[in-house]
């Protein structure tokens, strides 16, 4: 039992903090600090940096131009990140659709998709949910059918994320209608904009457009859009959703957290001291710091056996549903630190020269609202204790 | 970055964990643990003979163990077989014997038991406000003020007591003949006494001992951590075997949804628990020891409980009787938290943290 570092992980993290100290722009560190939506330019902006550095493909082999970084740097990576407020990494090209292409694509997919993934050109949206295949995926209709070179595919695809700013869009359709739901999917990517392909934002509970529904009517795909084999959709899906998920705990954002509200609860004033000495408040923070502390091992322990392994397990799962229960506690300290300062819809002040609450306070109710989505997507919490039902109590 | 075991940690759990299959099976173990003195003398020697004590000792005091993760594989293992010996205070003396630099040779080889009094019935987990007190008697100390549930103290050949001398803790070692001694079993199994002190002869071993006291407390927090962890992997597993085989409705009640998520979130807080008791392990001696330690035990009273609860809940009529080792586990893992400081005072300490 050791829980250092090795010296080649702590220079590894050196090396991180040194390219973010150089290369991460001031403004895009603000805009991430200010909580609010961030527009595309910025988050394009810092994957086109990634991606110079060769670090936009954080999963990827050397052989595919990626760093062939070990579950722990990625991991290292990651805290780094978070903590020198840098944007996260919109996973749909980078994190997913790579691994994707590389296990499974042509050479033809390889040598003209991953290149443009890597060089920030191409943004890549998901569709995978519908509106009624949500947790039960596989039971997803949006039809493929075959007409010469090409599918025609028609259907609704919902919760894409971010879609409002692709120009691709990889889907899961239905190929086949016989046998079991999951023996008739495939995984086919389109174009944005498309003939007959049309993104509709929808407006999420705190007011903010992040996600979309795609509405497909006869919208003809060539065939060399299939990856891997027709009907063989569901493998691709599952090994997309299991791949990435040295982060899934979410460490490096919930320490990031942690800190915001700490450095909050040491700015609030309540009954004329800092709110960090109420013991009530202070005794909330305490208990999630300790929660945070045991997952920071626990990711550690999983990262470890899955370095061991080679691929993660279904433990990872556990990771899900503490990592966001971390995360989404720390929302609500942050949201209650505020006290009537976290009122306000974002936006409705409008003398610009106010300050109504300390720096960077004005998204916290709407984070707070907005990270309710995070035990929901990626598999619900629910969908993750079936998994661990299964595959850890072999109930 | 290494989470696997050393080739001799793992014989040393895997030598203990068959010892106690074999003489700490279910009937031997409710035998002794609700039957004076709550120990067996025998067994005792046994496992001394195996080197158990030896284990929580560092080399240079005549052990071979004695860091954090020496201490935690040998209580997760006292804990999977719910083993009532008194371990516990052996560890406590220890590291009171090795600051002031005394032979450990009788605890090592298991011929002295050790018993330590800190806890107070007004101060169960904190120094400060302790009351019993030490006053200068010609040549030597004497100690007045009740110590009490002093885990081990029924069978005890010494006691080393926490009193007050000049306002500041300290520690005495006093002669269990010359205190009153009153002894008794515990809910949960194992044994304990309150010890009466009144104007009660004592060596004095350390003066201004609050940080001795205090490196005591935080290695006995571990090691009840650990413990903890072993009880809820044990009550973990039984349930599962328990949801398996019990049938319901034509089905067993393993199928339910209701209960199936309910046992996720169980194996989900072991998880956690295994792994802060992991991080104060690997802390225990450096600088954010006590913080870790604390830690570890406000998450441990809290899963704990909910392993208790859940476990007998899930576990319906059966996890409320007697006949059933998974109630006497239930027991246990609540009890815990009743020693060397509970879920909310743990939680304040990581609080103090926050000052400044």
């Amino acid at each position: 039992m050791d829980l250092r570092f090795t010296q080649q992980e702590l220079a590894f993290q050196q090396e991180v903090r040194d390219f973010l100290n150089a290369s991460l722009p001031e403004h895009i560190c603000a805009a991430v600090r200010s909580g609010a939506e961030l527009p595309r330019t910025v988050l394009q902006e810092w994957h086109e940096i990634l991606g110079r550095k060769g670090w936009l493909g954080t999963t990827w082999p050397k052989e595919y131009g990626g760093p062939g970084w070990t579950p722990v740097e990625r991991y290292l990576f990651d805290v780094e990140c978070n903590r020198a407020c840098a944007p996260r990494i919109v996973p749909f090209g980078p994190s997913m659709l790579g691994p994707v292409i590389q296990n499974f694509g042509t050479q033809e997919q390889k040598d003209s998709i991953l290149p443009r993934i890597l060089s920030g050109e191409d943004w890549w949206a998901q569709g995978y949910s519908e509106p009624g295949a949500g947790s039960d995926l596989a039971s997803l209709k949006t039809r493929a059918e075959r007409d010469g070179d090409h599918y025609v595919v028609n259907g609704q695809k919902t919760w894409t994320t971010l879609g409002q700013h692709a120009n691709k869009i990889f889907c899961l359709v239905r190929t086949k209608k016989e046998g079991k739901p999951q023996e008739g999917i495939s995984f086919l990517m389109m174009d944005i904009p498309s003939q007959g392909l049309e993104v509709r934002p929808i407006r999420l509970i705190e007011g903010g457009y992040e996600v979309n529904e795609v509405f497909l009517d006869n919208v003809r795909v060539p065939v060399s859009n299939l990856v891997g084999e027709e009907n063989k959709g569901w493998t691709i899906a599952k090994f997309l959703l299991s791949h990435e998920r040295t982060n899934i705990a979410g460490v490096g954002i919930s320490m990031h957290a942690l800190e915001e509200v700490k450095s909050l609860a040491r700015r609030m004033i309540r009954k004329g001291k800092p709110l960090i000495e109420d013991p009530l408040f202070a005794a909330r923070i305490a208990r999630v710091e300790i929660d945070l502390e045991a997952m920071k091992t626990t990711n550690l322990r999983m990262l470890y056996q899955a370095q061991k392994q080679g691929h993660p397990g279904p433990e990872t799962s556990i990771l899900k549903i503490k990592g966001t229960q971390v995360n989404q506690e720390l929302r609500d300290l942050a949201r209650r630190a505020l006290g009537p300062v976290a009122a306000p819809f974002p936006g409705t002040i409008t003398e610009a020269n106010l300050m109504f609450g300390p720096p960077n306070s004005e998204a916290n109710a709407a984070t707070y609202f907005n990270n309710r989505k995070t035990s929901i997507f990626g598999g619900s919490n629910e969908i993750q204790r079936n998994i661990l039902t299964k595959a850890m109590l072999g109930l | 970055m290494n989470f696997d075991m050393t080739e001799d940690r793992q014989m040393l759990s895997e030598t203990l964990s068959r010892f106690l299959a074999d003489r700490c099976d279910w009937e031997t173990r409710n035998r002794v643990a609700y039957t004076a003195p709550y120990t067996d003398a025998g067994r005792w020697l046994a496992l001394a003979g195996l080197g158990i004590p030896g284990a929580l000792v560092p080399e240079e005091h005549g052990g071979f163990g004695g860091t954090g993760f020496d201490i935690s594989v040998v209580f997760e293992a006292l804990g999977r077989a719910l083993c009532p010996e008194p371990f516990l205070p052996t560890l406590l003396a220890s590291r009171v014997l090795g600051a002031v630099g005394k032979d450990q040779t009788g605890l090592v080889d298991g011929s002295i038991r050790y018993a330590v009094g800190i806890s107070e019935i007004d101060a169960p987990y904190d120094l400060g406000g302790m009351i019993t007190c030490a006053r200068a008697n010609g040549a030597g100390f004497s100690l007045s003020g009740r110590k009490t549930a002093v885990y081990g103290a029924q069978v005890a050949d010494r006691l080393l007591i926490a009193a007050l001398l000049g306002g500041k803790p300290a520690v005495f070692e006093v002669d269990p003949r010359a205190a009153g001694i009153t002894p008794y079993g515990m809910i949960d199994g194992g044994g304990a006494a309150e010890v009466l002190l009144d104007e009660t002869p004592a060596v004095l071993l350390a003066r201004d001992a609050g940080a001795l006291l205090n490196s005591v407390i935080r290695a006995g927090r571990l090691a009840l951590c650990a413990e903890a962890v072993g009880a809820m992997q044990f009550a973990y597993e039984l349930l599962l075997d328990y949801l398996k085989t019990r049938r319901q409705f034509g089905v067993a009640i393993g199928s339910f949804q209701a209960l199936q998520h309910r046992t996720v979130d169980l194996l989900t807080e072991i998880e956690q628990a295994r792994s802060i008791t992991i991080a104060a392990a690997d802390a225990l001696d450096g600088p954010d020891g006590d913080l870790k330690a604390a830690m570890a035990k406000n998450l441990i009273g809290r899963a704990a409980r909910l392993v208790a609860e859940e476990t007998i809940q899930m576990s319906g009529g059966i996890g409320m009787t007697w006949e059933y080792a998974g109630s006497h586990y239930s027991k246990r893992l609540v009890m815990i938290d009743h020693q060397l400081g509970d879920t909310d005072h743990c939680l304040e300490e990581v609080m103090q943290s926050y000052a400044a």
